[in-house]
């Protein structure tokens, strides 16, 4: 069957002169008074026809612009649904009230992520890809993996491509970005996915002062790919969880640079040691009070974080207490997680290996060493700095939206 | 026993003593560390509303909740008495448990009644009830649109707004969940 083409989408034909001809398709929504409301991802148009379309049905247009309408179209029906439309099980963005919207954020979505690509591709970064199902999913203690079922050898889904990405440094890959799926069980919330996006990219000769850098420059880069400028979050666009509004972020470089022993004074007026005696308590305080304060106006980099908290980092040369870890906050929300790595094989295996024993105690499952990643160390890598950013959440940002069910293309909830 | 992963809206949870329900909770994680679930919850008594936070994994207790179909019977005093028609057991609740409901109270009307840890403490009528309106503004001919709203009052003492079109004496039906005009009901 041969179909009228070309077609335009709705916006280019509201733009139209009046008198145009116009040709569209899209989705009959409504219809009424001898006329069908087409609707495609720009926007919606009136046509008016005879006979009307069913509701719900796909068409193609030809009719003239007069400025407001399609008059004297004709509609060809090229699919139609099995009964009313929206159906009650129908799993169809067109039938929650909010679908135009979410379906508009997918097409920016796709304009961040060739952001991304575009900004790491002019630095001379190689794009990579690693296999998502690997024998060690990470030893995190707070991060649980899924398991893959039925392979020859036991899989987990990983929690994040860190490991494979270190090996392709040993390989001599020296700048690497990755932009794929990481998988954590049980995380499901406003802010979280169990599957979600990473961006991970890691700099040979470096450390967490230029990932810092490529970390501010990248996000300036992205507002600029969707706003004019580096200001983000037109005042009032995001509704914070507790449902004040916030302020625009100016996410131009440099960003502010804050300890975590600062923060804590700070933001909740105890000290850090006091608050790192008992380990719920810090996470407690950090959530609660600390973090809701990071990066409003002017986005944060929060340092400084004690050794045991960052099992793939390297100590700070001058404080052997300090990891050398350092996490990025956009207006109250954790964006990234980066370090100067940590390139000593012994004592990488050490950490690891006191990372099971932890896991162990608290009856958590305890994942299995990555021997190749090891080895990959053991035969040296060179110095470098990495960072985990989520890009879900960098949509979210750059949107102004509220919950990450609105920036991807199919939530958990509506699998 | 729940624990932290079974939080959703409108899941009922025994705090202190007291019956909550939740209406909104939230899923915090900082990156490498320890995951919450923070919880806004509504007092089913007073109507407060509670926060709190979890360590993910922790036990809550449920709220020992349960409904039961009862007829309403007539008001004593502060109360209101209700009956139940399989076993003739009665209960009375106040007004201040009642709160609007008490606008919707029809002779036998039945209803479900709340109980928590075996005491009534709420009532819900049946969605659409029927009241006649004793009060309101004549209307103007010839309008039936329905996009323009006039106060009235209803032979409960209940206050909500009708269109122009509806009359005093008429009867209608209302939305128990909004007190909200539905439409106009032949009697």
């Amino acid at each position: 069957m041969a179909y009228a083409s070309p077609r335009y989408p709705v916006e280019i034909v509201q733009r139209l002169s009046p008198a145009s001809p116009a040709k569209l398709g899209g989705r009959v929504v409504d219809a009424r008074n001898g006329a069908a409301l087409v609707h495609d991802v720009t926007g919606s148009v009136w046509v008016v026809c005879t006979p009307v379309p069913v509701l719900g049905a796909w068409v193609l247009c030809e009719g003239l612009w007069d400025g407001e309408r399609v008059t004297n179209a004709s509609c060809q029906v090229v699919s139609v649904p099995d009964g009313p439309f929206p159906q009650p099980g129908g799993d169809f963005l067109w039938g929650q009230a909010d679908g135009a919207r979410r379906l508009g954020n997918l097409r920016a979505r796709a304009v961040v992520l060739r952001a991304i690509r575009s900004f790491f591709d002019q630095r001379a970064f190689t794009e990579v890809e690693t296999p998502l199902a690997v024998p060690s999913p990470g030893l995190d203690l707070h991060l649980d993996a899924l398991e893959v079922k039925g392979g020859d050898a036991p899989r987990w889904l990983g929690t994040s491509p860190e490991y494979q990405m270190k090996r392709l440094l040993a390989a001599g890959l020296p700048r690497i970005y990755q932009i794929c799926r990481c998988f954590r069980r049980g995380e499901l919330g406003q802010r979280h996915h169990p599957e979600f996006t990473m961006l991970e990219w890691y700099r040979s000769f470096a450390g967490m002062h230029e990932i810092m850098r490529d970390t501010e420059y990248l996000v300036a880069h992205v507002a600029r790919s969707v706003y004019d400028g580096s200001t983000i979050l037109p005042e009032g666009a995001r509704p914070a969880a507790d449902g004040a509004r916030r302020g625009p972020v100016d996410v131009a470089p440099p960003w502010e640079r804050l300890t975590l022993r600062d923060a804590f004074t700070r933001y909740a007026g105890i000290s850090l040691d006091e608050a790192l005696v008992d380990e719920e308590r810090f996470y407690r305080v950090l959530t609660e009070q600390v973090e809701p304060q990071l990066g409003r106006g002017r986005p944060t980099f929060l340092t400084g974080w004690p050794a045991s908290m960052a099992s793939l980092a390297r100590l700070d040369p001058a404080d052997p207490t300090i990891a050398e870890r350092v996490e990025a906050f956009v207006d109250g929300m954790e964006l990234s997680n980066g370090f100067t790595e940590l390139i000593d094989a012994r004592e990488q295996r050490q950490r690891l290996l006191r990372d099971q024993q932890a896991r162990a105690q608290l009856g958590k499952e305890v994942y299995p060493l990555d021997e190749r990643f090891l080895g990959a160390l053991a035969e040296a890598i060179p110095p470098a700095g990495g960072n985990a950013l989520g890009v879900d959440r960098l949509v979210m940002l750059v949107l102004g939206a509220a919950h990450i069910d609105d920036v991807v293309a199919i939530p958990p909830g509506r699998l | 026993m729940y624990d932290t992963s079974d939080i959703r809206k409108n899941v009922k949870l025994k705090i202190d003593g007291n019956p909550y329900m939740v209406v909104d909770f939230q899923f915090v994680k900082p990156g490498k560390g320890q995951a919450f679930t923070r919880v806004k919850m509504k007092n089913m008594i007073t109507g407060n509303i509670l926060e709190r936070t979890y360590k993910s994994g922790e036990r809550l207790e449920k709220a020992d909740m349960e409904e039961r179909q009862m007829t309403y019977l007539y008001p004593e005093g502060e109360y209101y008495v209700f009956m139940d028609s399989q076993n003739y057991d009665q209960v009375r609740l106040t007004q201040e448990q009642l709160g609007e409901n008490k606008f919707y109270l029809l002779d036998s009307l039945p209803v479900s009644i709340l109980f928590y840890d075996g005491n009534p403490i709420g009532v819900t009528p049946p969605i659409f009830i029927e009241l006649q309106i004793i009060e309101t503004e004549p209307g103007f001919k010839g309008d039936t649109s329905g996009n323009v709203q006039k106060p009235c009052t209803m032979s409960t003492g209940l206050k909500t707004t009708v269109p122009l079109f509806v009359n005093q004496g008429e009867w209608i039906k209302i939305d128990t969940r909004t007190g909200e005009y539905v439409e106009r009901v032949k009697k």
